[in-house]
């Protein structure tokens, strides 16, 4: 077994301590990535998904338990340190560009120093470069290098904050809910690059989806989780012969609740 | 007439230099910095003392160096001390008031000329032996050039390119790897230092330094921004930076013009200024105003 790229270690996390507002987001959660794993998150709103991101980014820090990246301890780094090596994608298109900015400088900006150093931030070189990965997503966007990121439509936008999110090898990706906001088609297309670019790099990574489906389907390992805790971690065999209908089965046995938000439903019944 | 002409040029390249350092926080940075009254005042009193001694080139490099730390007070107020954006200009504003007289040992005003100090104006002129008027233009045109030719060079590099994102998508930068704090500061200096060159040059062009010479300085450099972005448009930093040269001499020629056809009093000057930069900030509310009051005459014409 490949050494875990990504570990925490018992990480609690508790809002506004004390007072009637008290909320337990993360409750001793363990959880250990190693290099190619591709795990879907899951679970209803509230469950915890997007503060075990936060966690992890730094966006706070954890009252008790260890974060360690890389083997590196980073539990009480700030949050842009931390930044350097973890790509995170939002579900809304436009956190992860700039819009004034044209497509040839947002990608520059996210490269950083790694096509050497040059006087201009976008150059021969690292224009290249970026040529060849705008082409791999098939977009048409590699001939329209020049146009300022805002003009773009919001599956584009997604698609090169997509890249810029990975184009400095980061040891870990982040993607919460990246394909939500876009229309089916368009999902399905950026969902498709996901995988190849995932694929391709073996960056771990953890996605947090509601369509059950796609969360089985795509990826490596699914977690599922529910008030602060991660209630169930399948990979391998044991996911591959899972269907949607046991987990929601394997679900109600073991929180006793109603997994289901309206989204979801809705998702279910389209499929 | 052509001397005025050529009067209004000169100056107008000058204030460029103010306006595109207001540009850099404005536009660039998207935070309007009042900093400006003071650094522009600081340049102007810096220069006079050193200039007055005997040293006006060295006068415009610590001119330059003076309003760059005055832009990062500005910005360490509003980034570590948190406080708003346009009080933190207020604030660094108003005390350089009291340096600014304190640099001039409590005069409100000196003037080159009757110190026979020289000026690099006049320097310049027994260097290339034109005529004086003549002298004066091809040194600020030189320099303004060189300005803006190395602004628009630094906003490509990769620093350039981080501040930049910073006025654009401030929340996208914190959660990547730059520290914004550090890009705003950077933004903040580069606009002053470029403020006071500006106020610098025109002290020793006027040869005069006056405590209260650049109030109201703060709409004349927004109304030359904006001038120049209603001939070029706002596009890249590029195309910005040399709109904001054009906007800034054009906004002289329409001001001589107005006082030549006596218009106005000249001290309605800074009224008109405010004006057009009101017009120009409520274009786009106009715009949505008229559009959907044109699509009720419309909608009412076709039920008729």
């Amino acid at each position: 077994m490949s050494a875990a790229m990504l570990e925490l270690i018992n990480v609690s996390k508790t809002f506004f301590p004390g007072t009637v507002n008290e909320r337990k987001a993360l409750r001793n959660v363990s959880l250990s990535l190693k290099s190619g794993d591709f795990v879907t998150v899951i679970g209803s709103n509230g469950a915890g998904k997007t503060s075990l991101f936060n966690a992890i980014c730094g966006t706070f820090f954890v009252d008790s338990g260890k974060i360690l990246l890389g083997g590196k301890d980073i539990t009480d780094m700030p949050d842009y340190k931390r930044a350097v090596s973890i790509g995170r994608l939002f579900q809304d298109p436009m956190k992860g560009t700039a819009p004034h900015l044209t497509i040839e400088e947002n990608l520059a900006l996210a490269y950083g120093n790694r096509g050497g150093r040059h006087f201009f931030a976008v150059n021969r070189k690292n224009r290249a470069k970026f040529i060849e990965m705008l082409a791999a997503l098939e977009l048409g966007l590699e001939n329209r290098m020049t146009t300022q990121i805002g003009l773009l439509s919001g599956g584009q936008r997604q698609a090169v904050a997509l890249l810029m999110a990975t184009i400095s090898e980061p040891k870990l990706l982040l993607l919460d809910e990246h394909t939500a906001a876009l229309d089916p088609a368009t999902a399905k297309k950026v969902l498709e690059i996901t995988v190849s670019i995932v694929e391709k790099t073996k960056t771990p990574t953890l996605m947090i989806t509601h369509d059950i489906r796609a969360a089985l389907e795509v990826g490596t390992r699914t977690i599922m989780m529910d008030e602060g805790r991660i209630i169930l971690d399948i990979e391998g065999e044991e996911r591959k012969n899972m269907t949607i209908e046991k987990l929601l089965q394997l679900y109600s046995k073991e929180s006793k609740k109603q997994l289901l938000n309206d989204r979801m439903l809705f998702e279910i019944e389209k499929q | 007439m052509s001397l005025i002409i050529l009067g209004e040029l000169q100056t107008g390249m000058i204030y460029a230099l103010m306006a595109a350092g207001l540009y850099v926080t404005f536009r660039i940075l998207d935070i309007p910095d009042l900093t400006v009254e003071g650094s522009f005042t600081l340049g102007m009193t810096v220069t006079v003392m050193i200039t007055s001694a005997g040293y006006p080139e060295l006068a415009l490099l610590i001119a330059i160096a003076a309003g760059a730390c005055a832009g990062l007070v500005t910005a360490f107020l509003q980034t570590k001390v948190k406080i708003q954006p346009i009080l933190s200009g207020i604030i660094t504003m108003t005390a350089l008031y009291s340096v600014n007289m304190q640099i001039m040992g409590g005069k409100p005003n000196i003037s080159l000329y009757s110190a026979g100090a020289d000026t690099i104006f006049i320097k310049f002129e027994r260097l290339t032996g034109l005529s004086a008027n003549n002298s004066k233009l091809l040194l600020i045109s030189l320099i303004v050039a060189a300005v803006i030719a190395l602004l628009i060079l630094f906003f490509k590099t990769r620093v350039g390119l981080k501040i930049r994102a910073t006025g654009d998508n401030e929340e996208m930068v914190r959660s990547s790897s730059i520290n914004a704090d550090l890009t705003k500061c950077l933004g903040f200096a580069i606009g002053n230092a470029s403020v006071a060159l500006s106020g610098g040059l025109l002290c020793q062009y006027q040869q005069y330094t006056d405590i209260n010479y650049a109030v109201g300085m703060v709409v004349v450099g927004l109304a030359s921004i904006i001038i120049g972005e209603a001939f070029f448009g706002r596009r890249s930093v590029t195309i910005g930076f040399i709109s904001v040269v054009v906007g800034s001499t054009a906004y002289r020629f329409i001001i001589a013009l107005a006082l030549q056809v006596k218009l106005f009093d000249p001290y309605w000057l800074k009224f008109i200024s405010a004006v057009i930069v009101v017009i120009a900030l409520s274009l786009p509310v106009l715009k949505t105003y008229f559009q959907k009051l044109f699509a009720r005459l419309k909608n009412e014409r076709g039920n008729a």
